[in-house]
This record gives C-alpha cells, structure tokens and sequence, in this order.
C-alpha cells in the first residue's frame, strides 16, 4: 500500500533511449537467428545471417549493460524511494513466476507423454487402438529405448542405467552430484548475503567466488553429463521423445543456471567495487531468487526425469 | 545520460512533452506509450480487417474467385494472429496505459523505461510476422492455432520467423503486465484500498495475472515447435513418441486463459460505462471482482474444451464440459449486474453507451452459443465448422472491439480535450451494428447446417448466407473508416470538453483537467476524491 510522503517522490525517470534500440538489437538477433536456421535447412551459407545475429546481440548487451549501470547510477545517487525500490522487487518476483511457467510447459510435456501419450502408443487403454493400428510391435517402456518407427527416429543405445538406490549407486551417479553442487551453492550464496548484511565485505567476496565456483563446476558436470549421453548412451536430440524431454528439460535449465551465474559474477564484481549497503541490496537480492530458482527446478528435474 | 541530469529531470516535473518524433520513441510517460498502443492496435485493426475482407470476398459466391487456396490459408492465419495479438491485445494495453495510473492516482506506470520496451518490441515483431508473407513459400498457412504437425512437418520454412515474433511479442505482453501488476499493487494513491479500484482495474490486475501466467507456454510450446522442425526432437511426432495431441493441449493451455485476457479488461470497460450512462452506482460491484476473479480461475481448467474431436478418455470429456459450463454462472452474475445497474436509471444513449449495450446483448449472445460448444456430444457437430466461426467473432468483435471503441469514445474527450462528434458516433455505431449482424448471424446457421471453416470454397446450398455475411462483412469494415476520421477531427478542435466530461461520471480521471496534463498526480490526489464504487 502506498504512503503518502513516498508517493510524492517517485522517480519518473525523463525519456530515455535505451528501450528503443534495444528493440532494435533484439529483432535483428532473432531476425538473425531464424536466418541462419534456414540457411542450414536449405545448405546455403550462414555468413550473412550470422553477423546479423552477432551485431543485433551486441547491440542489444551494450544497451542492457547500459540500461543497468544507469538504474545502479540513480539509486546511488539518492533517486530511488522505498516506494520505486518496492516496484523493482515486484517486477523481479513476476519475472520468476513468468519463468516458473516456462519450465511448467516441458514439465507437463515430459509428464503427458510418459503417463499418457507413451502408454496409449502402447496400446494400453481406450485410447490404445490406434497403436495397435500404427506400431502393433511398439512396446512402451520409460525410458524410451525403442521408437515406434525406428528409421524416423534413432534409437538410443542399450545399456541405459538400471538404477539400484544403494548408496554406491548414487557414489557414481553424475547427477546426484550435481544436486549436491547446487545445493551447496544456494547454502554458500546465502552465507554470503549474511555477510552483505552484516557488512562483512571480505567474507561476502569470499563467499560469492565460492558461489559462482560452484555454478561453474555445475555446468562442467552438465557437459560431462551430456557428453555420456550422447556418446555413450546415444541419446540425443532425434532419439525420440526421451531424448527430446531429458535435452530440452535440462538443456533450458543449463541455459539458466549460465544465466544466473553470469548475475552471480557481475553481483561478485559488484560486491569487489563495493557496491551494495546492509539495507540497500536489491540487486543482489534479485540476483539470489533467481540462483535459488534454477536450484528449485533443479530438484524438480532430479526427481521427476532422473529418479523416477 | 549523466546521472547529474536525470536529476535536473527529477525536480523538473512541470514541462510538456519532447518535440519532434523522438518524443514517440524514447518517451517514458503513460499517455504517450498509452497513445502508440492505441494506433499501433488501429493500425493492426485496419491490416487485419484488410485480410478479413479478401476472404470475405472470396466467399461472396461458390468457386474460386480471387486468389488461391494457398493463398486463402495464409489470409485466415494472419488475420486471426493479427487481430488477437496484434489489435486487440495492444489496445488493451493501451487502455491500461492511459487509464490505470489515472484511475489509481499514481504519477505513471511503475516502470516507465520498460514500459516503453513492451510498446517498441510490438512493432518490430509484427514486421517480422508479416514479412513472412513475402517470403518463399509464403507467411503462416495453418490456421492462428498453428497446430502441429500443420505448423511442423507440413509448415513453410518461413515458420521459423513466426515462431520469433512470437517470442517477441510474448517478451512484450509479461514485461507489460508486470508493470501493470506492479503499478497496481504499488502505486495506489492513499485511500485507494484494493476494493475501492475501478473495475477496469481490477478486471487488469486479473488479466495481467492471466496472461504471466500463460505467455510463457507459448513461448515453450513454440520452442517445442522450433525444435521439432529443426533440431529432430520428436514433441508432435508420434514416430518418435511424441503427440501431435500434446501441442494441442499446451496451445489452448494458454489459449483459453488467452481468450479471457481478450474479454477480461472489456468487462471492466463497460462496468465504467454503463453506470456513467445510467446515472446510478454498478450493481453489485464485490460480487463483479469475485466473478471476474473466478473465470479466470476456471480459464485454467476448461481448456480441453477446445479438442473434444481429437479424442480424449471419457473422464476428461465430462470434466471439461461440466468445467465450462460453470464459466456461464460468474458470467451471468456480470450481465445480470450490468442490467441490474440500467434498471430504473435515468438512461441516456451517448455512443459510448450505446457500445456498451450492444457488448452487453451480443457479448451474451456469443456467450450462449459458448455453452452449446461446451456440450460434448453437440461439439461433434459444430466442431470446425461456422459455427465456431459465428461463436467466437460474437465474443470478440461486438464483444471485445465493441467494448475497445466504446472506451475510446468514453475517454477521448479526456485525452484530447475536445467532445467527439456525437452524430458521427452515432452513425458509426448504428453502421458497425448492422454490419456486424449481417456479417456473423448467418454464420451461425452456416455451421449448424456443417460449412466448415477455413475453406476457400463451398457447396452451393450455402451461397445465400455467404453473400449477406459477405456485404455485412464489407459494410463494418468500411464504417471503421468513420471512427478514424472521428478520432481525427477530435484531436484537431470541436467543443471544448469539461474536466468531468459527462454528467454521471464518477472516478479520478474525470478529477484531473482535460485533456489531462502531460503529468498527472505527481502529489497524490486528496483521498476525500475517492469514493466506493
């Protein structure tokens, strides 16, 4: 609820240029990138597009990392009242609930097809006669090691773990390590935001690096992971359907967790120029939902495609 | 910009607008951005209708006539994309834009820089969407739905584009109703408790709620897309294990609650209106928040309602028709209040009301032929066919486009300063009501008689209704030619309007001057202005 003496000075900030070039650079990025998808579709060069993608993504970080270093400038210099700080924090939490849906949509695909659309393939239930009728030899099974047409979609390879829940299983199990990872670096990221406010910058700087080391060893156990996946275990993109939940389900989780490192590394350069006050912080904050976020779809996507 | 000239800006509140065309593309004031969302919506209107009217054309008799099927295609896919993206979701915007921080007493929208970026995506995506149709092997051919494997297997490889624009214009619509979600829950003059809001801007709370909710399943469902038309995953491709079925089910996910995004904000419009016209407080107004409340809950869990051909377990088929119906029931509550309001008021029939009556009756004739699709075994009949076609052009054209020029005739005097010209409303709305009855009425029994939609010909039992939806067609498509010319000569000069503007109106917005100052509210208005509505 609005108070009156806040209200009365709230920053409307004077026109600004940022927002309009920056819808120039992200249409010429995607521009760009439908470009070069087609070019490959139809073999022709990728140079021309390329480029388009490049300057329009240049464009549009320049005018990003501007847009920012302008927020930061009028909040240090005194612009921002509780009231327009209050804004920040409800844009930042509408955001993550945007992107809390995004995931929702693969996650409802992954669970369609594995308790529905795979099953009725099968034949199972009212539904199943038109398995029957289309692949009457297609077994269902989770993971999907046999496509029901085998020459549209390559099957993976044999040999998919069978998964044992004994303690020397999950030793040796990639992705429960990287749970760990991640876990820990939410504790570690915390710890750090303990230090901010106890004004403790040394121990938040120490903290950060351990944070953002942590996202970093993530995302290199995600290319193992997905090194053993492909060549191991031939999982891939065109391998059917399990490959296209278990590569797009993590490969948009891996995206953010970049993303979100990326904030952590520019919040650490932050905290080293010494930026951020004890109660005056939110940036770093906005920084923290979203790395806690990444962690929570995480869980989601350790129980629901690697567990179960 | 140097942070010690923002700071000059900031005590320096009392000027007009910039000059020149930069004040249109680097503003961060409300009105302006409320403006470009207004003609940028018109624009789109005029391009979609444009469309709207070659297949009209092609339809005036049996027989292929002026252009090809394929063509034919393109034409229904891009008016139904252009008119729901790109008309009358922006418009919508526009209203919030112009009227929200008004309404509520706050100096702007919370965010006024990035507000300006929801507005400049939208142009730069439509011209990505619409240069599609230049390219090789033409623009978007699968009907707006897009379903796969339609818009996958079968689709141009200009599918690619559309796919972008989508995600463009999805960036558009979360970071527009973040702010307005932000704006409302922030911003609230003192005094202005949530159940003291005008309508229209509760009905927006909900609708910005709906569409953050949905616009990021579009963007997965067409990334799905993407990715099945170029990197071999196997999501729509039963081969593979996927489900063609599965992008019908993530599409009306966010295409039913999307449906509710497109009649939510007119809701709140004409409970402004009529009760402005009817010279009494709305009828009923807790009970107007809750209903509006819970369709858009019940929009999360009707939307199979759209596929009940396609086959789905007898459970689901019950659970989605029952769902549905229920939707009739706070629908009701909100005409039954509407009409509660006109009961015994002292009426009169500006063009505003006489929008606002015409939404109310034909809104609830849309409304009726929605609960006969809800009916799962009459759906079998009327599934594609023009029956769907009459359905939902009676909720969304004298329904969500009704309610749109309704506000623009309330609110103009606000905005420009000047009364309208009544007898050119008048003439524009008795025009556009008799077009608009000509050009969907018959459809309806075009579809029951089982003339499929989407159909660049047709059996020859079906001439007579297609030539008189045809001229109808026509005739409302020319009379939106008047509003712009209204619209016009209203910014250029006519009698000068009042700060209240008309005699019953209640509400801050009627409290400032007009036209409204470039800035408005910067000290919060004296809470003894807002009243209960």
């Amino acid at each position: 609820m609005a108070s009156g003496s806040s209200q009365s000075a709230y920053y409307v900030p004077e026109q600004s240029k940022y927002p309009f070039f920056a819808s120039i650079g992200l249409a010429l990025t995607v521009f760009g990138m439908g470009n070069i998808l087609n070019d490959i579709a139809a073999g022709s060069s990728v140079t021309t597009s390329t480029w388009m993608a490049i300057t329009g993504f240049l464009i549009l970080a320049t005018i990003l990392f501007n847009w920012f270093a302008t927020v930061i400038r009028e909040n240090h210099a005194g612009m921002n009242s509780d009231q327009l700080k209050r804004s920040y924090v409800w844009g930042m939490m509408w955001f993550i609930f945007s992107e809390v849906m995004f995931f929702a949509a693969f996650f409802g695909a992954l669970f369609y097809v594995r308790q529905l659309s795979v099953p009725w393939l099968g034949g199972e239930g009212a539904k199943g006669i038109a398995g029957d009728v289309l692949w009457p030899e297609f077994q269902a099974t989770w993971p999907l090691l046999v496509n029901p047409d085998s020459n549209v979609f390559v099957n993976p390879h044999d040999g998919l773990h069978v998964k044992e829940w004994s303690a020397s299983f999950f030793a040796g199990y990639l992705p429960f390590w990287n749970t760990v990872v991640l876990i820990t670096s939410s504790v570690t990221l915390h710890f750090a935001h303990v230090a901010l406010k106890a004004e403790n910058r040394a121990r938040l700087i120490q903290w950060m690096l351990v944070t953002v080391s942590l996202g970093l060893i993530f995302l290199v156990l995600q290319v193992l992971e997905y090194r053993e996946a492909y060549g191991h275990y031939g999982i891939t993109l065109n391998s059917g359907i399990y490959g296209s939940t278990f590569f797009m389900l993590t490969g948009f989780h891996g995206f953010h967790v970049t993303l979100g490192t990326f904030m952590l590394i520019v919040m650490l350069l932050r905290s080293m120029k010494g930026h951020f006050k004890p109660d005056d912080h939110f940036g770093f904050e906005a920084a923290a939902w979203y790395w806690h976020f990444v962690d929570v779809v995480w869980i989601g996507l350790f129980i629901f495609v690697y567990c179960l | 910009m140097s942070a010690t000239h923002t700071i000059s800006d900031a005590h320096d509140h009392h000027h007009g607008p910039a000059k020149g065309l930069t004040r249109w593309l680097y503003t961060t004031n409300h009105k302006d951005i409320g403006s470009l969302y207004l003609w940028f919506s018109f624009t789109m209107f005029l391009l979609g209708g444009a469309f709207a009217l070659v297949i009209r054309a092609e339809l005036f008799q049996p027989g292929l006539q002026f252009i090809e099927p394929a063509f034919f295609n393109q034409m229904t896919t891009m008016h139904g994309l252009i008119m729901v993206f790109g008309a009358v979701m922006p418009a919508f915007v526009g209203l919030a834009n112009w009227l929200i921080p008004l309404m509520i007493g706050a100096p702007d929208m919370a965010l006024p820089r990035m507000n300006n970026w929801s507005f400049w995506l939208l142009p730069f995506a439509f011209t990505i969407m619409v240069s599609t149709m230049f390219m090789e092997g033409g623009g978007p051919n699968f009907g707006w739905t897009f379903y796969a494997p339609l818009s996958t297997t079968y689709a141009p490889p200009s599918t690619t584009f559309f796919i972008f624009a989508v995600h463009v214009m999805g960036a558009s619509s979360i970071m527009g109703s973040i702010n307005v979600i932000a704006t409302i829950l922030n911003m609230r003059a003192p005094g202005m408790t949530f159940m003291k809001m005008p309508l229209f801007v509760w009905t927006w709370l909900i609708t910005a709620y709906l569409l953050i909710a949905v616009m990021p399943v579009l963007a997965g469902v067409v990334t799905m897309m993407l990715f099945d038309i170029h990197f071999g995953t196997s999501f729509f491709n039963a081969a593979g294990g996927g489900d063609p079925v599965l992008f019908q089910h993530l599409f009306w996910f966010f295409g039913h609650p999307e449906v509710y995004i497109m009649i939510l904000p007119a809701f709140g419009i004409v409970s402004a209106i009529i009760p402005t016209f009817a010279r009494k407080r709305l009828f009923g107004y807790d009970s107007m928040v809750y209903a509006t409340a819970s369709i858009a809950f019940l929009s999360f869990i009707v939307w199979a309602h759209h596929m009940f051909t396609v086959g789905m377990p007898l459970a689901g088929q019950l659970f989605f028709m029952y769902a549905t119906m229920l939707i009739a029931v706070p629908t009701g509550v909100k005409v039954f209040n509407w009409v509660a309001t006109m009961f015994r008021g002292a009426m009169t029939f500006e063009t505003p009301m006489l929008f606002a009556i015409a939404f109310v009756v034909l809104f609830t004739m849309g409304g009726f032929t929605g609960v006969m699709l809800a009916i799962t075994p009459a759906d079998f009949q009327y599934h594609d066919t023009y029956f769907v076609v009459a359905h939902f052009h009676y909720v969304l054209v004298p329904g969500a486009v009704f309610s749109i020029m309704a506000a623009a005739y309330y609110w103009l005097p606000k905005w420009t300063g000047y009364m309208y010209d009544e007898t050119l409303g008048k003439l524009h709305f008795w025009l556009s009501f008799i077009g608009v009855n000509l050009l969907f009425f018959p459809q309806h029994f075009l579809g029951l008689a089982g003339m499929p939609r989407r159909i660049p010909d047709y059996a020859l039992q079906f001439a007579n209704f297609n030539w008189i939806s045809s001229v109808g067609g026509f005739l409302f498509g020319f009379s939106q030619l008047i509003l712009l010319f209204v619209v016009i000569k209203c910014i250029r000069g006519g009698k000068k309007a009042t700060d209240q503007v008309w005699e019953g109106a209640q509400g801050l917005e009627w409290t400032v001057p007009s036209p409204a100052p470039y800035h408005t509210f910067e000290t919060p208005p004296d809470p003894k202005l807002i009243h209960a509505q």
